[in-house]
């Protein structure tokens, strides 16, 4: 079955060329990514196979360094760096953060 | 997809410095609630501090070498070629190690140079994800990480690259290097007619980001 | 990026010139040999040299032995029904071995 990011060849509009500049939490995104990876926490393989395996509406809505943050947090569960539970938790407290700012 | 909060067009070869040229506040993005994966970013980034296994100091060592790398390096490595045949021979032989002769870092990549000619014209895309000579050129334009440019332009690259405002004669190859697996792509522009005698500063200074993955060529002013 | 694993590649199958024709295969995982390209036939640009399978490294497994990885060239005219460019307009694309088949 073809995979939704093997897109070459289908049809497609015209190349919007407007660049949004990079925000810094992006940055930091391929910040984390570049460190796991030299730190031996993550291959790019990996991250290419967990953006693959998102469902095509995410993969679609969803900005770039959104799925790389996506895939980020995929590996470090799958190598039991994190739990679901802690990140969840510590994401909850951040969210709690910024809204009381 | 991403946030067009302030779009402008990076078809220029200087690496683009925020900090001595702030972008001014945007108002809208700034003061929006954080999304999801931004709230993702920082949590993920505190629990691995937390846990000793980043610290602060090698995010912000790893951002510095994120916004070092620029255009301009491989601007450098195409004047270079542009004046010193010898040196094109050595780029189109290995271009990792010719990037490394000017200290441009490409340990981290295999990068291949290939050639426009009188009679080939070269574009390069990753239509699977958003492979990129990241060392050589620095982070990859929106544009090319797209569905548009990712799908189309290995089935119609001359209609792609008219778009850009590129035309090809018919009589020039039109050949798409696909980035599938572990080489990374420069193109080596023609060099222009009109710029003899020019020093390398100065064609560097005409070699954009576009024309290095192909969808454009160096314009003279 | 890690050197290829050197002494323990697969050795290699086909030398720049050869005609090769991509596997039509459609196996599930991580998969680098794109949907458009597979079942078609081109000749060998160059050898890359041989690294660890994606195919694998993207399971947390090491992807050894190296398999050779092979710089492959398409006429565009054959690999897309409705391609409007002139004849001579080529694609490449870096292709493992283990999808690549002989010609005659």
């Amino acid at each position: 079955m073809r995979g939704h990011h093997d897109m070459g060849g289908l049809p497609a509009g015209p190349v919007d060329r407007d660049e949004h500049v990079k925000q810094a939490w992006e940055k930091r995104v391929d910040a984390l990514a570049r460190l796991l990876s030299q730190k031996k926490l993550r291959r790019v393989d990996e991250a290419r196979r967990a953006i693959e395996a998102l469902p095509p509406d995410a993969y679609d809505r969803m900005s770039y360094y959104e799925r790389w943050m996506a895939a980020t947090a995929q590996l470090l569960l799958e190598r039991g760096v994190i739990t679901s539970d802690e990140l969840g938790r510590k994401m909850d407290e951040v969210r709690a953060r910024e809204t009381a700012r | 997809m991403a946030n067009e909060a302030h779009p402008h067009h990076h078809d220029h070869a200087h690496g683009h410095d925020h900090k001595t040229h702030p972008h001014p506040k945007q108002p809208d993005l700034e003061d929006q609630p954080l999304g999801y994966y931004q709230i993702m970013e920082i949590a993920v980034r505190e629990l691995l501090i937390e846990k000793g296994i980043v610290t602060a100091d090698e995010i912000r060592q790893a951002l510095e070498v994120i916004d070092s790398r620029t255009p301009a390096m491989g601007a450098r490595m195409v004047a270079r070629a542009w004046t010193d045949p010898a040196y094109k021979a050595r780029l189109l032989a290995d271009g990792s190690a010719a990037a490394q002769e000017l200290g441009i870092d490409s340990s981290e990549v295999k990068l291949i140079v290939v050639e426009n000619t009188a009679k080939l014209h070269n574009v390069v895309v990753c239509t699977l994800c958003s492979c990129y000579p990241r060392p050589i050129l620095g982070l990859p334009p929106d544009w090319y990480k797209s569905r548009e440019y990712r799908s189309r332009v290995v089935r119609e690259p001359r209609a792609v690259l008219r778009e850009f405002g590129t035309d090809i004669p018919d009589d020039v190859e039109m050949r798409v290097h696909d980035s599938t697996a572990d080489m990374r792509y420069l193109v080596l522009p023609e060099r222009p007619k009109g710029t003899e005698g020019w020093d390398e500063a100065k064609l560097a200074a005409i070699v954009s980001r576009d024309c290095m993955i192909g969808v454009t060529k160096p314009r003279l002013g | 990026m890690s050197a290829p694993a050197a002494d323990t590649a697969v050795p290699a199958r086909f030398k720049p010139g050869d005609r090769v024709a991509v596997r039509s295969a459609d196996p599930p995982g991580h998969i680098r040999t794109p949907w458009y390209i597979r079942g078609h036939t081109g000749t060998v640009e160059r050898l890359c040299g041989a690294f660890p399978n994606p195919e694998e490294l993207a399971f947390h497994r090491p992807g050894l032995p190296a398999q050779p990885l092979y710089r492959v060239r398409f006429p565009q005219a054959q690999v897309w029904p409705d391609y409007r460019g002139p004849a001579h307009d080529t694609i490449e694309i870096e292709i493992f071995q283990h999808w690549l088949e002989p010609v005659r």
